[in-house]
Order: structure tokens, then C-alpha cells, then sequence
């Protein structure tokens, strides 16, 4: 073994990966990550072993050369895990701890490699996180690569959800990338025998001003071999002084995507891949009495699998696996459920008990009573939330190859690991026999956390001996991946004449806890969150119940506002002593101009607010009411964000924009119609996602804070988009909408046309 | 049937032996591993499925196969030119008009025919146009920008 360096031991106070809120029927426990892939050598069983299955995303050559002779260096989570198995070991050692967040090689020739469990669905982390190395290892961004989601190359993640990619794993790299650097320029020193401060790093190369001595850090670890712990109190650069980092770096792979090179798991191709169809039931809950597949089993080149309830089919091509999915015959048992129209009552009707996340939560301050008994006006409504769904443009997908007892399968998924231990369970194979590879991915939003396709596509492979890609129909993403809860809101308040609020009751039913506590200053409290009975698979989605919650709460905080004859935002501003809350909203508000101009008729301005995991939002929206056909348009937007230091500003408008887009839908007409467990509008010509013509003018103001921590973005700009809409829809038209979405024919029958 | 059809795709010939009502999407991406084009929604309402022919747009999940043949197609492998991008695929990358990049192809093979038809499109007739693709990712004001962009570095290099 040549040239390497085993840096150690960092932080040990880093933040752990929490779970948020997970509401699939899939347990999600967090496996260990197998030691057995990394053998007595490190590099070369890291190296050699991956390299048969990896081709499709990388070439071989550019795998050796990343993983090479070089320096290799682990981040390790925890430091007593490292303590207990005899800290200061070599990665080779068998009794490695668990706790690996993220390792980092620099290969002889200079070339980064990253390795992280997280993955990339359109978020941009691939290109966030390049940029946190080649700021602390000061190393061009074109040297460094991310090797993203791959069980068998990248340390155990939980997953990549509930924004915490900035907080904890950029925050990790951060910290190892800044310990690697420090290492190099003790190797410099003491490999050129001159003082450790004389040595400075730049540009990938380390130097010394003195004697003009310079070296790449890829020569520098050459004919090493070296083994110590690093110090755990490297400090990573401070904000002040970053330079790749805080900068509008576009998206590293980039190029792949506009010429359609870039692969997602939908576009791989094996050789003797055949493509696999799943028969599904026509209804939720369905039991199959009798099947014919004779018809089918008759076609050319086309096997069909039955195993219990599972029908399958896999073809030489889509179109005639589709051929034979069709000609199957199946009689089902199907079973009346509850409809769209009467979903909120049920919800109402049927409580659970559910544990942890999806279970009862309460939050209570001061005394009700106290608050009922101070307040002038009382006020009380309820909200309601739909089932709405994710309909990422690629639907999920899986490629499943068996070979020598081990099975490979790449997927779109939000959990690598999670999705390995899904196939593991349902095969009955140790983990370690298991790979999930999770090439960059048609996005996610929440909804592919579990591993549907890659278990169907696993069991047709295995029972045809041969690759099988499985694609969802758009019909199928619609119908059998899982949905945002629908949900009920039931809020009492009490306000004084002077617009103080004295008493805040919040009941939400089953949407979720996600930001449910109020972000305002009321000294009596009672949040509590009910968890019922959902008669559709719901998920994660996008922020969650933040959505939800945030949509009742601050449409509620406009109707206080206009019982008590205040400016909304002032109102806000004198319930509030959140200063991040008050900075985003006074950025918002003095953007858009609020409380100047009197919108044209038939036009109304709305405003809302909050925070979820560390990020503050406060939007601004004008919307234009078209009297005759009752249509409702978002006609500006100005959303103030600010989630700490911002590490890649243009990213981050690009994470807000789209957030608001994609949160329109929402708020104005997407929701999931059903009725005896089918889904009514399967499809985009059913469904309506937001288009080109449903676009505001949207404005970004983004607040930097440098001397606050990064918090992730992906989510929370989400959250405040539905209230500010239907409250400018009740400026504009005097009708208030306490149900999303607000208006999913239009606003006609309900407001007059012109007279 | 299986019936031999020529398929004319990014200037190559291609003689392919299939079923003539295939869609032309898989034809596409399963036969010929032209996998840049993406399926969507398999209904003519995203947009990811978009390809020329004869430069204009068309939906290829919902084309059969057989109507194209001996017809110029062109891919979204096939807007490059000897590893230079094109100005739509530069601008989509100097705007970052994509996050996901699963529509952008079909973005940019619908925003190429609009540039083809109307050199200089105002941003309504962008949105009329683009209106049958869906970003559910929300990136089309920036998708608007990068066709604006490159309608501007068309017309310039046009004029040299
Ligand atoms: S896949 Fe063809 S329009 Fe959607
Ligand atoms: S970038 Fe994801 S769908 Fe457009």
C-alpha cells in the first residue's frame, strides 16, 4: 500500500442525523454500514470490488484514477464509537466504527473524491457541496467529484430529506475537507524541512513563498505512509473570507443535462435487460381471487411471474410488456372505502394512537383560560388541507441485476440505505450482498423515500435471470406512490382590541406536526396534533405539514388582523419577537411595496410568514381575480428568505423560485380526487401541476447571514405561499378560503361577475 | 406486424425492424439507446418526450413510429455540434434553468422549434408556446430567460 495517510477523528460534537417526520407504512431503521466493503487494505478492496457493476456510471478508468494511491481521509460522526473499537485504527481494520459520515480521497494525480450517502434529485447539492471542498481544501472545483448514494461506496446516510443535507453534511465535509487541508501542510513542512507556517495552500498546490518550492497535493502524498489522527479543533474557514463558497457556482454536471447525457435510473440499459410491468389492483386494498396469464405466458420473449398477489411481466420491450400486462385476466375482491368529497369528516371520525413522529403531540403554555378570560374578540375556524401529490417528472424507476448471489439495483430514491435494507428483508439476503446505486434523479420533493420499483424490478430480474428495468406509467406515480396528507385545522384564538393575542388553540388532524407551534409571542397556548386514520398511503412531502400548518395559522392570523381593524403585517409585526421572523418579513413587505399602492380592481394583495428547520420566509403575493371566468392568478410574488450564510445564492433563488411555483399548485388547484380506493385523475390532463402561464412575476430577496449557520433551503420557502394567496384573494373579492386549494375551478359561482 | 421502417435520426439512417405503431419515444430510447428524450406522462401533456421533425416539434409518446419514417428527427443528442453546445444549451446553463434536469431536454427541443418558427419571441409568445412542458421542479422563469438569452446569441451570431 502506497502513499496513504489515515486522517482521523474531527468534530465530535457534530450534529446527528435526526429523523423528521416519516409517515410510510415501511420501518426505517438505520443499518450500520458493513465494514466488510472496505477490506484489509482500504483502498484496494474499496477499489477493486465495486468496479465490475459500477461501469454504467463511471468509467473505469476514472474509478481507478479517483481511487488510487492517494490520501484517504474518514470523518468520523462519533467520537465514542471511535474510541471504543481502539480510536487511532486504520480504515482496514474490521471492527471500523459505524459511525463514518463522509470520507475524502485525493488520488496521486490531485483529483478529489468525495464520497457521501446523500443523493442528488435536483436540489443542487451535488454542486453545494463540491463547492464546501474546494473551499476548504482550496482545490479547483473541477477536480472534485462526488460519488453520491451507493451502498457499497458511500458511508451510511439515513437519507436525504428534511433539509438537513447543509446542516450536517456540508457542515461534515466542511470539517474534514479544512482537517485534510492542515494535514497536507504538516506533510509539506516536514517533507521540505521548513516551518509549518511558511507553507500555504492554494489552488490545489501547496507552497513555499520562501524558497518558490511548490508541489501538487496529489505529489505531496506520494511514497507516503502515514497513519494520525487529526486534530478535532480545525476550524473551517470562516465566512468572511470564502471564496468558492457563498459564490453562484452553477450546477457542476450541468453540461450532461442539456444534452441529454446524463443518465437517470429510467434511461440505464443492461446488457439482456428486459422491462418489466407490474399488475396492479384496481382499487386499494384489492385481494386477487383468480388470475389468467395464459394469454400472456403464450406471447414471445415474455415471462410472467406470480408470487401470492404479485403479478408481473417482463419483455424484450415496453411496449410488449405492456401487451402482455394487458392480456392478463384478474378478478379482484375489492372493498367500499371513503371518498374525496367526505374525507375530512372521516378524518375527524378516526383517531389512532400512532408512536414517535406520527404519534399525539402536545405543546401547552400559560392557561387558556387566562387567555380566553383577557380577550376582547374570540375567533374560531377550520381549515382544511387535500391530498395532494408529488408527481416528480420522472416517475420512479429501478434497474435490478443478480449476479453470483449479489444483487445490484440503481433507483431514484431519497434513501440508499434505507431502500438496501427494504431488498435485504424481502430477499432474505445479508446486507452486504445488497447494493443500491441512486444515479442523480428526476427529483423527489419527499415522495421516493421507499423502494416500490427496486423491490418489483429485483423480483422480476431474479425470476427471469436477467436484468430488469421496471418504469412507473404516470398513471401508476399518481396512484401507488404515497401522498401528502390530507388534513384538518381547527384554530380558537382571543385577541385584545389592541390587537395583542391572548389565547391560541391549534388542533391539526393527521396533516402532521411539522411547525405546528406558533412563531408569534401568544402566552397562552394549546398546539396539539391528532394522528388519524388516512384512507390513502401518505408520506413526506416537501416541508411536510409545515404547509398545512403554516396555511390555517396565518390565514387565521389575517381574519385576527381584520377583526381587530389591523394592517396585517403590522399585526404580525406586534404579536412578534422572533427578530429573524420580523427581518424577513419587514424585507418582504418593504420589496413589495406593501400598504403603498392600492392594487387595480379585481386585484388583491396577502401576505404570510414563518420558519421551519432554520429557514425564514416571509412572501408577499398580488393576485388578479378574473371576474367573468372566475379564474385566480398570482400575478408577483416577493419572497424573503434567509436560512444563516448562504452558500451558493443563485442555487438558492433557483430552490425559492421553485418552491413557490411548485407551492401555487397547492395553494390554488392540485388535490387528489378518490372514491373506493381509486384514484379519480391519475394523470396530467387530470391533475393540473403548475405551467409556464401560471407564472408570477416573482421577485427573491435573499438575506445573508453570515454569522448564523447554513440551514438547508429545499423546503421551507415552500410554506408561506398558500396563505399569502388566499389572503389576497380576500382582499381582492371579500371571500375568505379556508380550504386548499383555494380554488381548483375558479373562483365562479362564488364571487359576481362584473357589473 | 413487425414491418422494416428507416428512421432518420440526427442525420444518421437507422433500418429497424418493428412494430410500426410503436411510440416513437421508446423506439427512441429502447432500440436506438437515445435516452435523452424522456418519458413524462405518456399522454402528450409534459413535454419531456419532445423531439423535430422536420423542426418542428412533436410529442413522441404519443407518435406512432411509422409516421415518421424517412422524416428528419432530431433528439436532444443531436443539438450539439462536434462537443460545441448550442446557444439554448449554453443559455439553459449560464441561467441554471433546470434543478432536476429531467424536463430540460424536452425544454430545450420545444424551445429550439419556437426559436426555429420566431427568432424573436416576445415572453408571452414564449409562455404560449412553452405551455405544453412541465417543470415540476418550477424553473420556467428561468427557462423563459435562457430562451430569451440565446434568441439574443442567435440573432448576433446570425448577424456575423
Ligand atoms: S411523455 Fe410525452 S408529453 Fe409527456
Ligand atoms: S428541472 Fe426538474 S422537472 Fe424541470
Amino acid at each position: 500500500m502506497r502513499g496513504e495517510i489515515f486522517g482521523e477523528l474531527l468534530n465530535p460534537a457534530l450534529e446527528p442525523e435526526r429523523y423528521e417526520l416519516f409517515a410510510t407504512s415501511l420501518p426505517i431503521a438505520p443499518t450500520s454500514h458493513d465494514p466488510g466493503s472496505v477490506g484489509e487494505n482500504g483502498l484496494t478492496a474499496l477499489a477493486e470490488e465495486p468496479l465490475r457493476e459500477i461501469a454504467p456510471l463511471l468509467t473505469r478508468r476514472q474509478f481507478c484514477q479517483a481511487l488510487g494511491a492517494g490520501l484517504l481521509v474518514l470523518l468520523f460522526r462519533d467520537v465514542r464509537a471511535l474510541q471504543e473499537s481502539g480510536g487511532g485504527r486504520r480504515t482496514g481494520s474490521p471492527s471500523l466504527p459505524q459511525e463514518i459520515s463522509a470520507w475524502l480521497h485525493i488520488s496521486r494525480e490531485g483529483l478529489v473524491t468525495v464520497y457521501t450517502g446523500k443523493v442528488e434529485v435536483g436540489q443542487n447539492i451535488r454542486t453545494s457541496l463540491t463547492q464546501v471542498v474546494a473551499e476548504e481544501l482550496r482545490v479547483p472545483i473541477e477536480r472534485i467529484r462526488l460519488v453520491m448514494g451507493d451502498t457499497d461506496l458511500t458511508p451510511f446516510d439515513a437519507g436525504t430529506f428534511g433539509s438537513r443535507t447543509t446542516p450536517t453534511m456540508a457542515a461534515h465535509l466542511r470539517r474534514v475537507a479544512a482537517a485534510t487541508r492542515e494535514l497536507l501542510l504538516d506533510l509539506a513542512a516536514e517533507q521540505w524541512q521548513v516551518g509549518r507556517a511558511t507553507v500555504e495552500i492554494a489552488d490545489g498546490k501547496v507552497r513555499h513563498l520562501a524558497s518558490g518550492r511548490s508541489q501538487d497535493i496529489g505529489e505531496l502524498t506520494r511514497g507516503q505512509k502515514l497513519s494520525r489522527p487529526l486534530p478535532d479543533t480545525v476550524a473551517p474557514t470562516p465566512p468572511e473570507q470564502w471564496r468558492i463558497l457563498g459564490a453562484s457556482v452553477p450546477k457542476v454536471n450541468g453540461r450532461a443535462f442539456v444534452t441529454g447525457e446524463h443518465r437517470y435510473t429510467s434511461d440505464l440499459k443492461l446488457p439482456g435487460m428486459l422491462y418489466g410491468k407490474v399488475l396492479r389492483p384496481p382499487a386499494f386494498g384489492a385481494t386477487l381471487v383468480s388470475v389468467d396469464t395464459r394469454e400472456a405466458e403464450s406471447m414471445p420473449g415474455v415471462l410472467v411471474v406470480r408470487e401470492g398477489d404479485f403479478v408481473g411481466v417482463a419483455a424484450p420491450s415496453t411496449e410488449q410488456a405492456a401487451r402482455a400486462l394487458a392480456a392478463i385476466r384478474a378478478e379482484w375482491k375489492t372493498t367500499p372505502q371513503p371518498s374525496s368529497r367526505e374525507i375530512f369528516e372521516y378524518l375527524k371520525k378516526n383517531p389512532i394512537e400512532a408512536q414517535g413522529w406520527e404519534g399525539r403531540s402536545q405543546h401547552l403554555v400559560g392557561s387558556l383560560e387566562e387567555g380566553w378570560h383577557l380577550a376582547e374578540k374570540r375567533f374560531q375556524q377550520t381549515y382544511t388541507v387535500a391530498y395532494i401529490a408529488h408527481a416528480p417528472l420522472e416517475p420512479r424507476a429501478a434497474v435490478a441485476e443478480w449476479k453470483d448471489g449479489r444483487l445490484t439495483v440503481w433507483t431514484g430514491t431519497q434513501r440508499p440505505f434505507g431502500v438496501r435494507s427494504e431488498l435485504a428483508r424481502a430477499f432474505g439476503l445479508p446486507e452486504d450482498r445488497v447494493r443500491v446505486i441512486v444515479p442523480d434523479t428526476g427529483s423527489g420533493y419527499g415522495g421516493k423515500h421507499t423502494g416500490d420499483a427496486a423491490l418489483e424490478a429485483a423480483r422480476l430480474a431474479k425470476a427471469a435471470g436477467r436484468p430488469v428495468k421496471v418504469v412507473w406509467t404516470r398513471e401508476e406515480e399518481f396512484t401507488w406512490a404515497y401522498f401528502r396528507p390530507a388534513g384538518v385545522i381547527e384554530v380558537r384564538s382571543g385577541v385584545k382590541a389592541d390587537g395583542t393575542i391572548t389565547a391560541w388553540e391549534f388542533h391539526n388532524y393527521n396533516s402532521g406536526a411539522a411547525a405546528i407551534r406558533t412563531p408569534y409571542a401568544i402566552p397562552n397556548q394549546h398546539i396539539e396534533f391528532h394522528p388519524t386514520r388516512s384512507p390513502l398511503r401518505q408520506g413526506s412531502y416537501r416541508a411536510l405539514a409545515a404547509t398545512a400548518n403554516h396555511f390555517a395559522r396565518e390565514t387565521a392570523m389575517d381574519e385576527l388582523a381584520h377583526l381587530v381593524g389591523m394592517d396585517p403585517l403590522a399585526f404580525r409585526l406586534k404579536n412578534l419577537a422572533d427578530e429573524r421572523l420580523r427581518a424577513v418579513l419587514e424585507a418582504a413587505a418593504s420589496r413589495f411595496g406593501w400598504g403603498k399602492a392600492k392594487p387595480a380592481p379585481d386585484r388583491g394583495v396577502g401576505l404570510a410568514a414563518g420558519f421551519e428547520k432554520g429557514g425564514y420566509v416571509a412572501t408577499c403575493a398580488e393576485i388578479a381575480v378574473d371576474r367573468t371566468s372566475g379564474e385566480v392568478k398570482a400575478v408577483r410574488v416577493v419572497t424573503a428568505f434567509e436560512c444563516g450564510a448562504i452558500l451558493n445564492p443563485d442555487h438558492l433563488k433557483n430552490q425559492i423560485e421553485g418552491a413557490i411555483v411548485m407551492g401555487l399548485g397547492g395553494a390554488l388547484f392540485e388535490s387528489i380526487e378518490f372514491e373506493n380506493g381509486k384514484i379519480l385523475n391519475p394523470r396530467f390532463s387530470r391533475y393540473r401541476v403548475p405551467r409556464f402561464s401560471d407564472l408570477p412575476h416573482i421577485e427573491v430577496v435573499l438575506l445573508d447571514r453570515r454569522d448564523l449557520p447554513s440551514a438547508g433551503a429545499g423546503e421551507t420557502p415552500i410554506v408561506a405561499i398558500a396563505p399569502a394567496i388566499g389572503n389576497a384573494i380576500f382582499h381582492a373579492t371579500g371571500l375568505r378560503l379556508r380550504s386548499l386549494p383555494l380554488a381548483p375551478h375558479g373562483l365562479k359561482g362564488e364571487i359576481k361577475p362584473q357589473s | 406486424m413487425r414491418e422494416v421502417i428507416e428512421l432518420q435520426v440526427n442525420g444518421i439512417r437507422h433500418r429497424l425492424e418493428v412494430e410500426p405503431n410503436r411510440r416513437l419515444l421508446d423506439v427512441l430510447r429502447e432500440d436506438l439507446d437515445l435516452t435523452g428524450t424522456k418519458y413524462g406522462c405518456g399522454e402528450g401533456q409534459c413535454g419531456a418526450c419532445t423531439v423535430l421533425v422536420e423542426g418542428r416539434a412533436i410529442r413522441s409518446c404519443i407518435t406512432p413510429v411509422h409516421l415518421v419514417a424517412g422524416r428528419p428527427i432530431t433528439t436532444i443528442e443531436g443539438v450539439a455540434h462536434g462537443g460545441r453546445l448550442h446557444p439554448l444549451q449554453e443559455a439553459f446553463l449560464e441561467v441554471d434553468a433546470l434543478q432536476c434536469g429531467y424536463c430540460t431536454p424536452g425544454m430545450i427541443m420545444s424551445g429550439l422549434a419556437l426559436l426555429t418558427a420566431n427568432p424573436d419571441p416576445s415572453e408571452d409568445e414564449i409562455i404560449r408556446f412553452m405551455n405544453g412542458n412541465i417543470c415540476r421542479c418550477g424553473t420556467y422563469g428561468r427557462i423563459v430567460r435562457a430562451i430569451q438569452r440565446a434568441a439574443q446569441k442567435m440573432r448576433k451570431e446570425n448577424r456575423r
